[in-house]
């Protein structure tokens, strides 16, 4: 469903993107980790249309992703690291602005914005202004403002981020039943249990490069040698390095 | 594509009307300002003219120096005082003065023969703060003729003129002139003595009272019908309407400070990731931008000259479509401005100090705060590159000063122009990439 061939960016001459590729299937959620300045987000925002790869591809059903107003982009949800809300406006008022994006009608748009505050649990506070929400309460409508247009393929950038267990569990659930839906969903995060509840592969990127692509268990194949089953963490370390970055 | 502009412009004029701040900044402040402003530069409302404080210092006593002071006290510009002189000095030093006129010991006698013989003129003493020289130049005009008056009175019909022709009787032998020349010459002088020895004729309507007739003299040979020229019938000169459309564009162009930080508020907090990655054209973001920008400006600019036409009597005494046509590109231009401010700004605290520099600038130039004719004649020409200068111009045209709807359309083609402008600009230097 979701194809990133060999993309690269560079910002003068910082090479954020050196070459990265992976894909995600329908019904498939892949964890996409990296240390801080790995290249996750900017990978991120090349699949998201915010920013053109100086080369390489990204591509939905075969064809690829070109310019900003390519239907093909209604495929794809973002959910960004920020709080992409606007705090002073209602629940209800942020989902119909974000949906009002995507062309979506009035009848469709209620239609949407009712079944994503279900899923979300927040249909009783729907005419609060965001701004008196609970972080966790603001990470879940984060998450409904992105799925009003029904996206195939849902890109989560850090989406548990300062929330309580209570909101992270939540929010897992949430993911849980996207998947079984069929959606894909590209899930980056530094918290590796998440991967180890929701991601069924992981790609972990380095220096703008994939460094492993494959699942929970295949991973255990660049565990240290000698030992035996380890953690996704430990495997992490192995791979990139006890070297702080930043 | 239009559902999801209308949506941005429903979601900005959300956002506006709950930022109550942003209100009151874009719709009340303006209406006040501009109420201050207004009522400095239209003057009384009762037609009265405000009076500039002066004293005079009369150390001479003579009848010429009092028919000065009496002069003086009547007339419709001055309030008088008649301090000592070491007051009057202090009062002028404190301002509580603006002119204080010493008229020293002899001045009468010595204006008196000054008067026929040009010579030895006695001097007036003008003390006058600083701060208020264009009223100097009025005082000294205005008192010219109050000193011409009492001068000439008393030459020709007082007891120093009398005195004056006896003194010119008694030397007209030593002048040395032939004697036709001596005889015709006394016959000149005995008439004018016979001429001071007859009561002055009361004057209409005088007679009865027993009142005392004016002293003759000299006094202005000519009177001042003073009409305002407006282009429109029945318009008139209304310093409100001026002061609505200077304060009403300085806070529009606030406004539009507003919008570009706004935009840049949105990237930092990541809205604007959102709305790039829906299947949205560049256009289409920043003409929803644009129009919500547009919108709030037109909305300001409606609430000010509103409450000036309810509270002030402004009208739009020239075209109304013209009016609106000033309306509605000067509200392009300030939206457009927003969008050069948020394409050229980095961080949203930052960009706001510059911006709000630049604004100030342009309004100040602009002749949104005073008219631009009060400027020198170099920077009025200067300012023609100030679009705030045409904004301003245009609303004046069409309201106070009565022009027809051709008067708008070369404000309204610069204010385009501007926008024009400042739109490309703004599609070059936006940061697009996240």
């Amino acid at each position: 469903m979701l194809e990133v061939r060999s993309v690269r960016k560079t910002y003068g001459d910082l090479v954020a993107v050196h070459d990265v590729s992976l894909s995600v299937r329908p019904g498939e959620v892949v964890g996409l980790l990296g240390p801080n300045g790995a290249g996750k987000s900017t990978t991120v925002s090349m699949i998201a249309g915010l920013v053109t790869p100086d080369s390489g591809q990204v591509l939905i059903d075969g064809a690829p992703l070109q310019g900003d107003t390519d239907p093909k982009k209604r495929r794809i949800g973002l959910v960004p690291q920020d709080l992409a809300l606007y705090d002073e406006l209602s629940a209800l008022q942020n989902l119909r602005f974000f949906g009002a994006l995507y062309d979506l009608g009035n009848q469709a748009l209620e239609e949407a914005i009712a079944s994503s505050l279900q899923l979300v649990g927040l249909t009783e506070r729907a005419k609060d202004r965001v701004g008196t929400f609970s972080g966790g309460m603001k990470r879940r409508l984060n998450l409904a403002a992105s799925l009003l247009h029904d996206p195939d393929i849902l890109l989560l950038d850090e989406p548990t981020v300062g929330v309580d267990p209570q909101s992270r569990n939540a929010i897992f659930s949430n993911l849980e039943t996207l998947k079984a839906r069929g959606k894909g969903l590209l899930y980056t995060t530094h918290y590796m249990e998440e991967v180890e509840r929701l991601a069924d592969r992981v790609v972990i990127v380095d220096h703008g490069r994939v460094v492993a692509s494959d699942t929970l268990e295949g991973l255990q194949r660049h565990a240290p040698a000698g030992t035996g089953p380890v953690s996704l963490e430990a495997i992490f370390l192995a791979l990139t390095g006890r070297r702080l970055r930043d | 594509m239009m559902r999801a502009i209308l949506a941005m412009i429903r979601k900005d004029l959300q956002l506006f009307f709950t930022d109550r701040r942003a209100v009151i900044m874009s719709l009340v402040a303006p209406i006040a300002i501009a109420s201050f402003f207004g009522s400095i530069f239209s003057g009384s409302t009762s037609g009265e003219r405000a009076k500039i404080p002066i004293a005079i210092v009369d150390q001479d006593q003579s009848a010429v120096s009092k028919g000065i002071v009496a002069g003086a006290t009547g007339d419709a510009w001055f309030t008088v005082a008649s301090p000592t002189l070491d007051e009057a000095r202090e009062r002028v030093k404190t301002g509580a003065l603006t002119v204080a006129v010493i008229i020293p010991s002899g001045f009468g006698d010595a204006a008196g023969r000054a008067f026929f013989s040009g010579q030895a003129r006695p001097s007036l003493t003008l003390l006058y703060d600083p701060s208020h020289s264009t009223e100097l130049g009025l005082v000294r005009g205005v008192l010219t003729e109050h000193v011409m008056q009492s001068v000439s009175a008393e030459m020709f019909t007082g007891e120093q003129g009398r005195v004056l022709v006896d003194e010119s009787l008694a030397q007209v032998e030593a002048l040395g002139a032939p004697d036709e020349q001596q005889t015709r010459l006394r016959d000149l002088l005995r008439s004018a003595r016979k001429f001071y020895d007859v009561p002055a004729a009361p004057a209409a309507g005088q007679a009865a009272d027993g009142a005392a007739a004016p002293r003759r003299g000299l006094s202005m040979p000519y009177a001042v019908a003073e009409e305002a020229i407006t282009a429109g019938n029945n318009a008139t000169y209304n310093g409100y309407a001026h002061s609505f459309a200077g304060m009403g564009i300085q806070f529009l162009l606030f406004a539009s400070i507003d919008l570009g930080v706004g935009i840049l508020l949105e990237r930092q907090r990541g809205l604007w990731k959102r709305l790039r990655s829906a299947p949205l054209s560049r256009t289409s973001l920043l003409l929803g931008k644009a129009s919500s920008g547009s919108l709030i400006a037109l909305l300001t600019l409606a609430v000010s000259f509103g409450f000036a036409m309810l509270v002030f009597g402004v009208r739009v005494h020239g075209s109304l479509p013209g009016f609106v046509l000033v309306a509605v590109t000067t509200a392009m231009m300030a939206a457009t401005f927003g969008l050069l401010i948020a394409s050229l700004g980095k961080t949203p605290g930052g960009t706001r100090g510059v911006a709000s520099l630049a604004v100030l600038l342009m309004v100040m130039l602009g002749g949104a705060w005073v008219p631009s004719f009060i400027f020198p004649a170099w920077l009025q020409t200067a300012t023609v590159v100030v679009p705030a200068r045409w904004a301003v111009d245009g609303f004046d045209a069409m309201t106070w000063r009565g022009l027809g709807f051709q008067a708008a359309l070369l404000p309204a083609v610069v204010m385009l122009g501007f926008a024009l402008l400042f739109g490309v600009l703004a599609v070059a230097r936006f940061r697009w990439e996240e």
